[in-house]
């Protein structure tokens, strides 16, 4: 394996990893599989796009470019009011949706009106922006040689080191803050979470903000190094399911180890099997960690 | 002083379908009240009842004269209603210390650090064991643990459901003791259990419950010796 399959691998699986930190987190907390989380970061992608050239408009000329970044603070702005709006907008389709339906409903239930929203979301963009891609800048994207046989681009670096550290913020507060502590014992035992004096809604609420957040930035950071198309969201799914299990249900290290390896596999399967077999790839490594280990890799204990 | 009072309540988890029928009782500061009765007679429903995870579907439950009706489970620990539940009873994942500034986080901040050290002082083991995950302690450790949780933020109720479940009787015998401690303190405490003879050792004063209603009250030990409690109720062998 070169290594620049690594670090390619490696781009693509921090944003797998920020996708897959809703995924697991809202798995673990309300036990079922919420198909439309793609659709957050599709619409974060869209929503920052909107924002940025809102920007544009308001301060009169475009966005410059950051040293040889293709964007400029413009982007930034947006990445951070993307982040905002996209976890309101996954409180709000909790609260008109998933919350009256776990009253009643079963598992089931739940992950069929999630196909149902994600359908949705999704049309409601290709309605507004069409399913041509969309660009944030056509700026040319330098390389930098990192290594012996590896380039990556300013963004690629850049967008690496943000998902990074948003992943690791996450991880802080979940194990460091009271909130965090509620959180993971709420994942774990609802019933005794109550009994520990711990608003359980106030939990599942924060879930989906946290949840909506770094999917938005994972929808962002895709659009900075691929592009935009309201089907990017749908087509980061599977792979986002498969980090989530194979890092283990509920763990946030889990996720973040498991975009990872996701990324890294689809990036080497391109050479040796041919493009059209990446999403393969990627099952593989996780049928095979999942036969050694159900609980996948951080996974504690059995659900 | 009665602290809780219970009256007349009636409670189940489907409507309709009560298995708490009509139950009363009051309970006061520094007393422990055991509730024992067979199987499905309604003794966790009760208990459940009155921490908030059951619904009550006619009667009253107050605290100090204050109703309970309505309140939440994550309300009523706040306002000192404390329960331990016989399973699932303490965050396995997490370690003993987390356990417990869970509990407390409900406290003012000030208080915090006091309750979780005062915690370790009544329960030397746990001390020892904070860094260790919750579901990697022994039985009898996880047992203080769960009482621990509940007790951290200093209840004025404190209600068990089947604390020796699964325990050795030498187990039984330190986890009653420490009941009887935490009784002194001035704590109101609720027991339901099966293991008759342990939980009538410490008992002020016992019911059994039988059908959803309370078919015999009396005064703890003396319990033991009463042959009809012993023939219909709690099996030959008590």
């Amino acid at each position: 394996m070169n290594g620049q399959i690594v670090i390619d691998g490696m781009t693509s699986g921090a944003m797998i990893g920020l996708g897959a930190i809703g995924v697991t987190l809202t798995y673990g907390l309300l036990r079922f599989a919420n198909f439309a989380h793609g659709e957050f970061a599709t619409w974060g992608a869209y929503i920052a796009l909107v924002l940025a050239s809102l920007l544009g408009t308001l301060l009169g000329g475009a966005d410059g470019t950051i040293g040889d970044l293709t964007f400029g603070w413009h982007l930034l702005v947006a990445l951070a009011g993307s982040m905002v709006l996209t976890a309101l907008l996954a409180l709000a389709l909790d609260s008109v949706l998933f919350r009256r339906l776990r009253r009643h409903g079963s598992g089931m239930v739940l992950v069929i009106a999630s196909f149902g929203a994600s359908l949705a979301l999704r049309s409601l963009l290709e309605f507004g922006f069409t399913g041509q891609p969309q660009y944030y800048s056509r700026e040319i994207a330098m390389t930098v040689a990192i290594a012996p046989g590896m380039r990556a681009t300013l963004d690629q670096l850049v967008v690496l080191g943000v998902a990074v550290a948003l992943m690791a913020g996450t991880h802080l507060m979940l194990t460091h803050t009271a909130l965090g502590r509620a959180m993971r014992a709420t994942s774990e035992n609802p019933d005794l979470a109550r009994l520990a004096g711990i608003d359980v809604a106030d939990v599942v609420r924060t879930t989906w903000l946290l949840g909506g957040a770094m999917a938005a930035a994972a929808g962002v950071f895709l659009g900075v190094t691929v592009q935009l198309r309201p089907t990017m969201g749908f087509e980061l799914l599977l792979p986002l399911f498969a980090a989530a299990i194979l890092g283990g249900i509920g763990s946030v290290p889990g996720a973040m180890a498991g975009g990872m390896i996701i990324g890294i596999a689809e990036a080497a399967a391109v050479p040796i099997a041919g493009a059209q077999y990446r999403a393969a790839v990627a099952f593989v490594v996780l049928l095979v960690v999942l036969l050694i280990k159900p609980t996948g890799l951080f996974g504690a204990r059995e659900r | 002083m009665s602290v809780l009072t219970v009256e007349t309540v009636v409670a189940g988890y489907e409507p309709g379908l009560p298995i708490v029928r009509g139950v009363s009782f009051t309970l006061s500061a520094g007393e422990i009240l055991v509730l024992l009765g067979p199987n499905g007679a309604g003794k966790s429903t009760l208990a459940k009842a009155v921490a908030g995870l059951v619904t009550i579907s006619s009667g009253t439950v107050r605290l100090r004269g204050v109703s309970l009706a309505g309140m939440a489970a994550h309300d009523r620990i706040r306002h000192g209603v404390a329960f331990v539940p016989q399973t699932g009873n303490v965050f396995a994942g997490l370690t003993v210390a987390d356990n417990l500034a869970i509990a407390v986080n409900i406290l003012p901040r000030a208080e915090r650090a006091g309750r979780i050290a005062a915690m370790l002082a009544l329960f030397p083991d746990l001390a020892a064991a904070r860094r260790a995950r919750a579901g990697l302690l022994s039985g009898g450790q996880r047992q203080m643990l769960a009482i621990a949780r509940a007790l951290a933020v200093a209840p004025s109720v404190l209600t068990l459901d089947e604390p020796s479940a699964g325990l050795s009787p030498k187990l039984v015998g330190a986890v009653m003791q420490k009941l009887r401690e935490i009784r002194d303190s001035g704590v109101a405490i609720l027991l339901v259990e099966q293991n008759a003879r342990a939980a009538l050792a410490v008992a002020d004063r016992a019911m059994i419950l039988a059908e959803g209603r309370i078919a015999h009250e009396g005064h703890g030990a003396s319990m033991l010796d009463d042959p009809a409690v012993a023939g219909l109720y709690l099996g030959r062998r008590v």
